[in-house]
């Protein structure tokens, strides 16, 4: 692992903030500029595999452990999909958002930021996972 | 221009690990490009997930196999000729796409102009790509999740489990947080 290396140590330390506040940022401001769920997730989720690239995956493991990375890989679909049940228990269309408030554009509104999430949690839990596993398979490969 | 150079250096180049990295600069390139087209969301996705993230996971599926390409002598004729035949013919059925821009192309007379006149008031935000991609078009979004939710769970079920069993045959005791 590359922990030992202190000017890395130093700058990761701190570039991981703001990679995170950028990622939530592109989160919650797609609706004005570009970027969305799918970016945000990316850019969230390469804040964390910068840390196991410098850190290591024990060390990332206690941040991010599988539960939670299984948890948001799931919640997000779930978010998503339910989203659609929601929308058609309130009387309209699968996935049609303009019924979940009284004015529907402010429900179109509510309904992309809500599923917006949903992709990002996804997408980041989808990264996080797929890479997490790659490095600890590389490591438990190297001790054999 | 760059990117033709990059795509011959990549097919020429043995060292996968150069290889990975020049498939980096390629979607980069690729990105730099859609900016000029005023394509801006697309860009910002091939820029983290095509440059950041896939050159991220192909060094790390490296690491796992072996990082030179085995050389074989003998060329493939039958697959180089459906290539070449492919992108004959791809490249052929540009001449009759409209010209770039074209205001008068069949993409732009079917709903864009509903989009770009109505999504302000139908779904609101000012990001016309962000209605489109959550509002109008939410079934092909959710699918796309899917994928990528699938996609996770395949490597959690391939890759995670036959870690656990190396373990398992080795004998080393089982700790659940460490596996994915």
């Amino acid at each position: 692992m590359l922990s030992r290396k202190s000017i890395l140590r130093a700058v990761s330390k701190l570039l991981i903030p703001p990679i995170m506040m950028f990622g939530l940022y592109v989160q919650f401001h797609g609706d004005f500029g570009p970027g969305g769920g799918f970016q945000a997730g990316v850019i969230f989720a390469a804040a964390f595999i910068l840390y196991t690239l410098i850190f290591g995956v024990d060390n990332a493991r206690k941040v991010a452990p599988a539960w939670m990375t299984r948890l948001m890989l799931s919640c997000g679909l779930l978010l998503y999909a339910g989203v659609g049940v929601v929308s058609m228990m309130m009387g309209g269309d699968y996935l049609d958002y303009s019924v979940l408030s009284e004015d529907p554009v402010a429900g179109q509104h509510l309904g992309i930021l809500l599923i917006e999430f949903g992709v990002g949690l996804t997408v980041a839990g989808a990264m996080i996972t797929i890479y997490l596993i790659f490095d600890g398979n590389n490591r438990s490969a190297g001790d054999d | 221009m760059f990117m033709a150079m990059t795509a011959l250096a990549l097919i020429w180049l043995r060292n996968l690990f150069a290889v990975a990295m020049m498939s980096g600069i390629y979607t980069l390139l690729a990105a730099a490009l859609y900016v000029i087209m005023d394509a801006v969301d697309v860009a910002f996705t091939e820029a983290a997930v095509g440059a950041g993230i896939s050159t991220v996971l192909m060094l790390g599926t490296l690491s796992l196999t072996t990082s030179m390409e085995k050389i074989t002598k003998n060329i493939a004729m039958v697959p180089l000729i459906i290539v070449t035949a492919t992108g004959g013919l791809l490249i052929y059925a540009t001449y009759d796409m409209p010209a770039y821009g074209d205001p008068n192309a069949p993409i732009h007379k079917h709903v864009a102009p509903r989009y770009i006149e109505k999504s302000g008031q139908e779904v609101g935000p000012p990001n016309i790509v962000t209605s489109v991609l959550a509002s109008y078009r939410g079934y092909d979004t959710l699918g796309e999740v899917t994928v990528i939710f699938t996609a996770a769970v395949g490597v959690m079920v391939l890759i995670g489990r036959s870690r656990r069993r190396r373990e398992k045959v080795i004998g080393k005791p089982e700790n659940e947080t460490e596996q994915a």
